[in-house]
């Protein structure tokens, strides 16, 4: 890709977007750690159209630079463990080519909050967080969903055209 | 554009997913615990208190010199009504009354937890 900086720029800056308009509107559902994670469907787009390495890139970057710009210290940790659990599923699954990408993204919202799961317990020393899995795996499978079908319609315009 | 949003592949595994999330989430809804009677406090691993959710009253969660969280206790249920961390997750959070139910203070390393337990045991303690 000849202009690949600047289209790994866009990326980034687009996953920023997407982080900071989650920060504007708070999701709070009784159990903590519930969120959108708008910021994945630019991660998932690029799974599939810029391959496994820009969008690994593009979800480091986003996660480091949203949690200084919007977070704090604590919201990286949290970040970080459901980022990377969530985008090494995503991509084994998508390795697979048996599945669409509402499939992937799904996997990856459940994974995510399992990864916020154990870095929450490995902090705080207490396995009993593991009480509320069920809720947020579902809350995981159902923002996956969301984000995953997004996906499908912004890959599908996207193909060809970066 | 991919031909067909959902393949064969795609509608096996989300079904079979979404079931068990759903037996899953049953689960936690239907068995979630009766009301508790006690609430305890953990810092950093280490337990910090048991106080009775009977009783009305205000817990101030100290570290070595400064409060760093305020519980409230009232009307059987714990609330965290203050926290000195930046993403206020733990206050956001609704107050909470049934067994296993938990608040935590990530930042803090503050894990509060309703627990079942007798009188007896609360006694034992303090």
């Amino acid at each position: 890709m000849k202009h690949k900086t600047a289209y790994l720029g866009m990326f980034l800056s687009l996953a920023l977007i997407c982080s900071y308009v989650e920060s504007l509107v708070p999701f709070y559902f009784g159990v903590p750690g519930v969120k959108l994670g708008l910021a994945n469907l630019v991660v998932v787009v690029m799974l599939y159209l810029s391959g496994w390495k820009d969008a690994a890139l593009i979800s480091l970057l986003r996660i480091l630079l949203a949690g200084f710009l919007f977070g704090n210290p604590f919201s990286i940790l949290y970040s970080m463990g459901g980022g990377i659990l969530s985008f090494a599923v995503m991509l084994l699954l998508q390795r697979t080519e048996k599945f669409q990408m509402v499939s992937v993204s799904v996997a990856g919202g459940i994974f995510h909050n399992v990864g916020q799961l154990f870095v929450a317990s490995l902090a705080v020393e207490n396995y009993h967080l593991f009480y509320y899995a069920p809720v947020l795996l579902a809350a995981g499978f159902a923002t996956g969903f969301l984000i995953g079908m997004l996906a499908q319609e912004l890959a599908g315009r996207l193909k060809g055209r970066l | 554009m991919n031909a067909k949003r959902f393949g064969k592949n795609d509608r096996i595994f989300l079904g079979t997913l979404a079931v068990i999330l759903l037996m899953g989430c049953a689960w936690f809804f239907l068995f979630s615990g009766k009301d508790g009677t006690v609430v305890k406090i953990t810092v950093d691993g280490r337990l910090y208190g048991i106080y009775a959710l009977e009783a009305e009253q205000t817990v101030e969660i100290k570290d070595e010199e400064n409060v760093t969280n305020t519980l409230k206790i009232s009307q059987r249920k714990a609330d965290m009504i203050k926290a000195d961390c930046p993403d206020k997750l733990c206050v956001h959070q609704k107050a909470i009354s049934r067994e296993r139910e938990t608040i935590v203070c990530l930042p803090n390393k503050v894990v509060v937890e309703i627990i079942g337990g007798t009188e007896a045991d609360l006694d034992s303690v303090t």
